[in-house]
């Protein structure tokens, strides 16, 4: 069940993230150029899914989730160095090509090549972080 | 800026919102692309098999996006490969060093007032912009 309803949820947010434009590279691209001809749209999307969100988290924070399980985690108010440079890392890739990890795997439906291209070295960053961090702590994973 | 071009981003960002917000209500869970992605490769907390099943929706979605409303995907995300490539290993690696991207950050933690997510959200934002910023007012791209 659990399953099948993140499957649904995943398929919602596609849909979403076509609707609301995200999937466009220029559209980001347009949001992120703040000294050219400036598109506020990532502005509005943000606008709406936020709120909703907050809604959700007001509703049932401190609670059980409905599928059973742990309530959900508290939000976290630390900041460190890896959060500023892990950010400032993944913003310079967004800036360069207007994509972010949600977009690229929906834009995968429509079988280009650069689709899969981009989505390949995304998988290569994550596998590349994930070697570093099994150097630092050895024993950890 | 007018009302027609902002009904996609309000609608799909409404989608988003309550798509991020029901899983929270369902599982408990934020819906972060970045995390989902690293937790279905590495199978790491044990969430792989929602995560995967989340991504699966994410690509199944842009497969009906492709042929439902084609429009919302475009034909191409780009001809500079290296560019792609550099774009895609900066988002990998970032998201993952970063703790999460704009569904993870923008939206699940913004959405629950985390000053972390609010810090990483403003920083891949300036670090976006200003990679924008220099591709096309400085270096002229």
């Amino acid at each position: 069940m659990r399953i099948l309803l993140a499957f649904l949820i995943g398929l919602l947010f596609a849909l979403g993230l076509g609707v609301s434009g995200m999937t466009h590279p220029e559209k980001v691209l347009g949001f992120l150029d703040l000294a050219g001809a400036w598109d506020p749209a990532l502005l509005f999307v943000m606008g709406a899914a936020v709120p909703i969100y907050l809604v959700a988290w007001r509703l049932r924070f401190g609670r059980a989730p409905w599928l059973g399980g742990n309530a959900p985690k508290a939000p976290r108010h630390d900041v460190d160095a890896r959060l500023f440079i892990g950010a400032s890392l993944f913003g310079i890739g967004w800036g360069l090509c207007g994509i972010c990890p949600g977009p690229a795997i929906v834009n995968l439906g429509n079988i280009t090549v650069g689709a899969f291209l981009f989505f390949a070295f995304v998988l290569l960053g994550m596998f590349i972080f994930r070697l570093t961090e099994a150097r630092k702590a050895p024993n950890a994973s | 800026m007018d009302i027609e071009s902002l009904k996609g981003p309000l609608i799909g960002g409404a989608m988003i919102g309550a798509a991020a917000g029901l899983w929270l209500l369902l599982s408990g869970k934020t819906a972060g692309v970045s995390g989902a992605v690293y937790g279905a490769m590495t199978g790491e907390k044990n969430e792989a098999p929602w995560q995967a099943a989340f991504l699966a929706g994410l690509l199944v979605g842009g497969v009906l996006l492709s042929l439902l409303l084609p429009a919302t995907l475009p034909a191409s995300l780009g001809s500079n490969h290296v560019l792609l490539a550099a774009g895609g290993l900066l988002v990998g690696f970032g998201t993952r060093l970063g703790g999460g991207c704009t569904s993870g950050h923008g939206v699940c933690g913004v959405g629950r007032l985390s000053l972390r997510s609010v810090a990483a959200t403003c920083t891949f934002m300036a670090a976006g912009a200003l990679t924008v910023f220099l591709a096309r007012h400085v270096v002229g791209a």
